[in-house]
């Protein structure tokens, strides 16, 4: 278990701990989270001495087995280095960032943050499954990007955090599809099994593919040119940051990847052209971009990429003493990194700037730091007796090596003593323009030694580099020796890390490199270095832009596309239909059926001619409302009359009632609306709205034609028999509607129901329409009719009900007439004094409706029979006959009241708006 | 017979197509008004069609034609009847809030001309 | 006899109606029935899952007419989860509504509980036509449910996605009715058999009126060109209904997802393959305008809508892409997305309302009151809803990937995906950076902060993402199961029309030719 809870001391309880430790103030925070970590350290030390022996520690745990995902961690010699130099190296950001955190940050926040991102890196390192390394990959993005915008009320953090983000994260996914490809090869995403597919995967065809992915994310992360832009950028953080991620974690969690991945794809011509070409590009490129930074952390953030891309050259090569190199380097550089950045932000903390052009001559006001600051600097030079050199020293030494890369091969020892020589020159600077050169220029205050225990974590690290730099055989071979040969994936050759191995060439190299470094520093000095523009340097720029661009891109073309016309998007909606019922008829040929067909009567051919008449009329004319209502109107009659002349009297019944209200909602609208539309759309929309409509239109004649002239087989047979029988009624349709499909009758209602309350909810709160036309009312004798009419229509309605079963007829229907008879009595009464006598709020009405049909449904439970079963007895009425009193019926009595009701919610809620007719009574009242 | 069904349906839907397509609330009803009356005629026929012989159990007959889509068409209307409804006030809502009757909810930029 | 399954509609049937009948002027009292209807919903839902993962198919004929004469619903794997995912939306849903939002208008628990009813049913019904209704039930209470609180933008939008969906419900009955006039049944089992062993002539007919369903569901579901009734209704709804709004494009999804699987699943026969080699584009275009309209998005609603319909373009690229592993891999994604997109958007109203007058519009608007409480939401939801690690998200996203990678399309389906990934966080993060870091240094002292009413629902939904992680497992082996089970419909055919001795269509007119 010591693996996972390595990790998940900082995940949980750091991060858990940190925001109410923070109550009790600084150091107790500091103190917590210092805690945390250092538990950490114990127990990974504990599993020291078993991994120095070779033997790499497994765990795993299933997660998502199925795709691979497994909670395996790992812990080997390059793990192991990596996890010392997290915990160690966080130990004393902690203690610093104590002191450098002023009252007014929120430290919880600062210290959560930091667990949260040293618990990421942690998993990066221990991660046995490479689904997991990626899991924890991404995190250390989201972390880190919420590390740098701390100050997020400065428009620099945002803007470095956000580009920090989309760079990393970008390179995440496509390594992230890398591991996929490599997972997919191998068979598994374990490390071990990965190892072991070595071959399998550089045989792949796809291994070239796979290989630029998973670089992609390690030169993104570790800021290779040309990715290298968002670390410059991303110390707009606070220092402590800086110092963390950009020593000793985040920029190192892409060498680690490098370093990781060797042994599966490296040793191959297309991985040693691609690294060692990116790492040595960078590394002279950014070392000679920061000689020129007035910053003091912008210079190191230059420095930092130029020190990457040379270890990733390192990794590039293919021999057993680069990865030595490489592993050395890393150590090397994240302790007197971190300890510059420390420096630097000791001396902004004490001099309000970080500006090299106003901070001189500090040695006087702060000698003790000046000194750690120098001896880090040199170490970063490379100066012998420092650990820098020792590293450095190899890696020219691995720079001559490169027999089989032919011209790379042959320009690289040129180009690294190039770069040795510019970083030679930016330590100087860094030590020369901060500490010596005169007086510091205008600085706000007077700049004098931090407290003592802000300098503790410098002198920790200082001494490092001095030990490792003399005693190098002491202090760091046997871990170098493990840890690279988990890189290599072979057993190294004998070798030895000295100081003096005699006047070879590398000695030569460096010599050139400190003696040119010095004289280029000179004479950038004699040509005025402190004038020499900022602003040279413009990939941030561009990338802003670029990304602002993007975004203003999109939200174009999101805005062409959705521009908010509903015509647009129903004119999609034709040509989508269109197409798709169209596409078929393409493939498999439009074929008609052979059935004998029906000879058309006069009356019939009449109807026809009504019905596009009046179609095409109310199209013509639908600008002039009222007349367009009523041809809409005709063309619903001749529906109901088809109905009728084809054996369904029901649908004749029920379209006509339905057609009578409907028209009347219309006119009511209408009175609520312009009674005339303007003539809206361009001749060009006219045409082409004409071509769809003529296009759908031709579609649906096609399939019907092609259905009519088909036989006809289906399972109505079924209801024919059984209705009766079954069903109790002789209504077929009735008896469908109510019994065997009453299910969706139920819904139906439902449908209807909420529909009158949506009427209802549409015209709360609107105010009778003043000049809308007076609706004819005031008629005593209306009103009279009116009130003879309803008991009458009542009847009317219970006898269509009661034989609806057996005839045509049934709730629906006879729930309409009753409505009816009731807005002619609102009308002929006006709404007022009928709402105060009848009530004007019918959503009780519909409720109690669906409330006994679904409880007749929910009665046929205890029966244990299920939802909306029916069953039946016939009695004997006067007048009716035999009358099934089936629970149908009952169904059918909530059917009835949800059609009232809601035809009630409709018609009186617009009618009320009206308002004259409200009016108007008002005052006869 | 099945042509006048046919190219009756054809054309009201054609004729549904292109007032849904308008700009206006008001012609949108009744274009889905006509749509409607298309589709409950369509169901219907997709029963086929015949005459003189109801769903209605009567000794001695013993040719019905087919009840099914009778039904759906019902339920159909009833559904068709309360969306329209709903739509109706939905735009009445609208323009009363609006005080335009425009499909989106506000005058195009080009400012038309009513029709007399 | 299981009423179980009869349940996830009676209830909230029942209870919509018991509160329209007397609950009108009672808003405190529908308060308390309402919720005990959802929570009694969401405890047979969990039963109903129980049931479902014995493996086998429980069918309830209503009425006691068997299929395919009468309606059935029918329980698998895949109605089940559904039904427990919107029980769970809903509670969420309902609790933040009743934190405020409920008294805004009338009918609101009423309406709530019908939508509840139309989506359960969709999920459950056997029958096509009874889809059709439910489908009405649902859309009519949303209607009313988006209109909630009434308003300009509202009213606006509401006008745009009824006439677009009545218009959709005109071509699903033309369809519904088509298959009919061919095939002469309604039953989706039956259906299936029915289209298997269509003559030669009528394959056209029958592969037309599949198309026109699916055009159909692509509306509901929202996918490109048809989505963009949507950013505008989400994004206008008030915060409650537009969290169960994410579940409404999944009942799109799922009607999709069952009708080609069951109805149009045959290998042979004239339903064979009927969505190549069409949705694939469709549904990568879908996801890759989404993502840019997040990127793009000026509005926080806007960006969440977008989002929303980017998750329905993943679920149909894997369905369509990835074989049965895709369709597991799109149901886990389903769940995490549906509870991720609900929670995002009970979280803009809770910003929004801290910003004054700025409300959801990206701009520089005051301080927050609680920075840090809705900087922690929003970071999690941003990375789950963009599927970065270490959220539910991420493992969905790497279910879709390691299952679309044999398909011929994975290089399409990969950087599609994946830079999609890239775009709705970087959209996220921007709108996150804008929203709680470029702020003015001075909180609106009118705006009311989050009561804890209102982080509850948002923190239990959160809190159900990060339960998706841990227990990634047991989910991913219940999606597997319901693909595996989806796919292998004949056990579904004959669950529901197995029993039925005679389920020949006949002819009607005597002398007709059989």
């Amino acid at each position: 278990m010591t693996l996972p809870i390595i990790i998940l001391l900082p995940l949980i309880a750091g991060t858990m701990l940190a925001l109410p430790a923070a109550r009790f103030g600084r150091n107790a925070v500091a103190w917590t989270v210092a805690a945390v970590t250092a538990g950490s350290l114990m127990l990974l030390l504990r599993e020291l001495p078993g991994v120095m022996d070779g033997r790499p520690l497994i765990m795993s745990w299933e997660w998502l087995p199925a795709i691979g995902l497994n909670l395996s961690f790992r812990l080997d010699g390059l793990g192991l280095i990596f996890a010392l130099l997290i915990l160690g190296i966080g130990l004393l950001i902690i203690l610093y960032a104590r002191y450098y955190l002023s009252a007014t940050d929120s430290a919880g926040k600062f210290y959560a943050l930091l667990m949260l991102f040293m618990a990421a890196m942690l998993g990066i390192v221990l991660s046995e499954n490479l689904l997991m390394l990626f899991f924890f990959w991404e995190l250390t993005s989201i972390s880190s990007f919420l590390l740098i915008g701390y100050w997020n009320h400065r428009s620099d953090a945002r803007r470095g955090a956000r580009m920090a983000l989309t760079i990393t994260g970008a390179g995440g996914l496509a390594m992230f599809a890398g591991f996929l490809l490599i997972g997919n090869i191998a068979g598994s995403f374990e490390l071990t099994k990965v190892l072991e597919a070595r071959d399998l995967i550089h045989d792949h065809p796809l291994y070239v593919l796979a290989l630029v992915l998973v670089l992609l994310g390690a030169f993104t992360k570790s800021a290779q040119f040309p990715f290298h832009f968002w670390l410059p950028q991303a110390m707009a953080a606070p220092t402590p940051v800086s110092a963390y991620l950009h020593s000793a974690t985040m920029v190192k969690a892409g060498v680690f990847l490098l370093a990781r991945m060797y042994p599966v794809l490296g040793n191959s011509l297309e991985f040693e052209w691609i690294v060692t070409t990116v790492g040595l590009v960078t590394m002279v490129y950014a070392a000679y971009v920061a000689v020129f930074q007035h910053d003091l952390k912008g210079l190191l953030a230059y420095s930092t990429i130029s020190h990457l891309g040379l270890i990733t050259f390192l990794l590039g090569l293919d021999s057993p003493l680069s990865a030595i190199a490489a592993v050395f380097h890393i150590i090397n550089h994240a302790t007197f990194k971190a300890s510059l950045f420390m420096a630097a932000g000791i001396i902004d903390h004490e001099c309000g700037t970080r500006d090299m052009r106003r901070l001189s001559g500090l040695w006087k006001y702060m000698p003790y730091t000046a000194t750690l600051a120098m001896v880090a600097a040199a170490a970063m030079a490379g100066v012998p007796l420092f650990n820098g050199f020792l590293s450095k020293e190899m890696f020219f030494a691995e720079a001559l090596e490169l027999h089989d890369l032919g011209l790379l091969g042959k320009i690289a020892p040129i180009a690294v003593t190039l770069g040795a020589i510019f970083s030679v020159a930016y330590s100087l600077r860094f030590i020369h323009d901060v500490f010596f050169d005169g007086e510091p220029k205008d600085l706000e205050r007077k700049p004098h030694e931090p407290p003592r225990y802000m300098k503790v974590p410098v002198e920790v690290l200082v001494v490092i580099c001095i030990a490792v730099g003399m005693l190098p055989g002491l202090t760091v071979a046997p871990l170098l020796a493990v840890a690279a040969r988990d890189v290599f994936g072979a057993e190294l050759p004998p070798y030895d890390i000295a100081i003096w191995h005699g006047l070879t060439i590398p000695l030569m190299m460096s010599a050139i490199a400190l003696a040119a470094g010095i004289l280029l520093y000179w004479l950038l000095r004699r040509h005025n270095l402190h004038m020499h523009p900022r602003e040279q340097w413009t990939a941030p720029q561009l990338f802003h832009r670029g990304f602002e661009a993007v975004v203003a891109l999109s939200a174009v073309i999101t805005g062409r596309l959705q521009n908010g016309s509903l015509q647009r998007y129903l004119r999609l909606l034709v040509i989508a239909i269109a197409i798709l019922g169209l596409w078929p008829f393409l493939q498999h040929g439009y074929i008609a059926g052979a059935a004998a067909l029906t000879p058309a009567p006069p009356l019939a051919i009449t109807v026809w001619g009504i019905t596009l008449v009046a179609a095409i009329a109310s199209v013509a004319l639908h600008h002039q409302r009222f007349t367009a209502i009523i041809l809409v109107g005709v063309v619903g009659l001749s529906a109901s009359l088809t109905f009728a002349y084809f054996s369904a009297p029901d649908l004749a019944l029920t379209q006509l009632s339905v057609e009578v209200v409907t028209t009347a909602l219309l006119l009511v609208a209408l009175s609520l609306m312009p009674q005339s539309g303007p003539l809206v759309s361009h001749p060009t929309d006219h045409t082409r709205d004409a071509l769809l409509a003529i296009g759908a239109g031709a579609g649906v004649t096609a399939i019907t034609w092609a259905v009519l002239t088909r036989a006809h087989e289906s399972i109505s047979w079924y209801f024919i028999n059984e209705s009766v029988p079954k069903g109790g009624g002789s209504n077929i349709v009735n008896v469908i509607l109510v019994d065997f499909r009453s299910f969706d009758t139920f819904g139906e209602i439902i449908v209807l129901g909420i529909a009158g309350v949506g009427v209802l909810l549409m015209m709360d709160g609107l105010r009778p329409h003043a000049g809308a036309p007076a609706t004819r009312n005031d008629q005593p004798l209306l009103s009279a009719a009116a009130r003879v009419l309803l008991p009458f229509a009542l009847l009317v309605s219970a006898f269509i009900f009661l034989r609806g079963h057996n005839l045509p007829g049934g709730g629906f229907i006879a729930g309409l007439v009753t409505a009816t008879a009731l807005i002619i009595q609102y009308i002929a009464d006006g709404m007022a004094a009928t709402s105060r006598r009848l009530g004007d709020d019918a959503t009780p009405v519909v409720g109690v409706g669906v409330l006994i049909a679904g409880l007749t449904g929910v009665a046929s439970w205890l029966f244990d029979a299920p939802f909306l079963t029916s069953t039946y007895a016939y009695f004997q009425l006067p007048l009716l006959g035999a009358v099934p009193l089936a629970s149908a019926l009952a169904f059918d009595l909530g059917v009835y009241l949800t059609v009232v009701g809601a035809t009630l919610l409709m018609l009186v809620r617009l009618g009320k708006v009206t308002g004259p007719v409200n009016s108007m009574r008002v005052e006869a009242s | 017979m099945e042509f006048l069904l046919a190219s009756a349906l054809g054309v009201t839907t054609a004729c549904g197509v292109y007032l849904l397509l308008r700009g206006r609330t008001f012609s949108v009803v009744l274009g889905l008004s006509l749509l409607s009356y298309a589709v409950n005629v369509f169901i219907f026929t997709m029963g086929r069609v015949t005459t003189g012989a109801p769903p209605i159990v009567t000794t001695g007959v013993s040719t019905y034609t087919d009840p099914l889509p009778q039904a759906l068409v019902l339920t159909a209307i009833v559904i068709g009847f309360g969306m329209t409804a709903f739509f109706l006030a939905l735009a009445v809502r609208a323009y009363r809030d609006s005080g335009s009757d425009h499909v989106d909810g506000s005058e195009p930029v080009h400012p038309e001309k009513r029709s007399p | 006899m299981n009423h179980l399954l009869a349940m996830p509609l009676v209830i909230p049937a029942i209870t919509g109606a018991l509160l329209l009948a007397c609950a009108g002027n009672r808003p405190q009292a529908a308060r308390w029935i309402s919720a005990a209807s959802t929570a009694v919903t969401a405890a047979v839902a969990v039963l109903l899952v129980m049931q479902a993962m014995a493996g086998d198919y429980q069918v309830y004929a209503v009425g006691e007419w068997q299929a395919p004469f009468g309606i059935v619903l029918v329980l698998d794997r895949l109605s089940a989860m559904l039904i427990l995912l919107t029980a769970v939306v809903a509670l969420a849903a309902l609790a933040y509504a009743i934190a405020g939002w409920d008294l805004r208008g009338r009918h609101f628990h009423a309406l709530f509980q019908f939508q509840l009813m139309g989506i359960n049913g969709a999920f459950l019904t056997g029958d096509l036509f009874n889809l059709f209704v439910f489908f009405e039930v649902l859309l009519i209470a949303s209607y009313c449910l988006l209109l909630h609180g009434l308003g300009q933008p509202r009213l606006r939008a509401a006008v745009h996605y009824v006439a677009i969906n009545l218009t959709g419900s005109g071509v699903f009955l033309i369809a519904v009715s088509l298959l009919y006039g061919v095939t002469g049944t309604l039953n989706m089992a039956h259906l299936a058999e029915r289209v298997a062993l269509a003559p030669e002539a009528d394959i056209a007919l029958i592969r037309a009126a599949g198309m026109m369903l699916l055009g159909v569901f692509a509306v509901k579901a929202a996918l490109f060109p048809l989505y963009f009734w949507l950013p505008q209704a989400y994004s206008s709804a008030c915060a409650p209904v537009a969290a169960l709004f994410a579940i409404m494009t999944k009942v799109g999804v799922y009607s999709i997802l069952r009708v080609t699987s069951l109805v149009f699943g045959g290998a042979s026969g004239a339903g064979a393959d009927l969505t190549t080699p069409w949705l694939l584009p469709v549904a990568l275009l879908t996801l890759g305008l989404a993502a840019l309209g997040v990127l793009g998005a000026r509005r926080l609603g806007e960006l969440v809508a977008y989002m929303t319909i980017a998750s329905v373009g993943t679920m149909l690229t894997a369905i369509t892409a990835g074989g049965v592993a895709g369709v597991s891999g799109a149901l886990f994604y389903l769940v995490h997305s549906t509870l991720v997109i609900a929670s995002l958007f009970l979280l803009t109203e809770l910003l929004t309302r801290q910003r004054g007058s700025s409300g959801d519009a990206l701009v520089t608007g005051p301080a927050l009151q609680q920075p840090v409480l809705l900087g922690i939401a929003f970071l999690i939801a941003t990375i789950t809803v963009a599927g970065a690690p270490p959220s539910s998200g991420f493992l969905a996203k790497l279910m879709i990937l390691q299952a679309t990678l044999p398909g011929p399309a994975a290089v399409w389906v990969w950087s599609i995906i994946l830079c999609s990934s890239l775009l709705v966080l970087v959209g996220g993060v921007r709108a996150g950076s804008q929203l709680l870091w470029h702020t003015e240094t001075t909180p609106d002292h009118n705006a009311r902060a989050a009561r804890p009413a209102e982080w509850l629902p948002l923190g239990a939904l959160l809190v159900c993402g990060v339960a998706l992680v841990l227990f990634a497992q047991p989910l991913q082996k219940y999606t597997d199961a319901t693909a595996q089970q989806l796919l292998a419909r004949a056990g579904y055919i004959e669950a529901v029309i197995g029993g039925t001795p005679d389920t020949q269509p006949r002819p009607l007119r005597p002398g007709e030719p059989l």
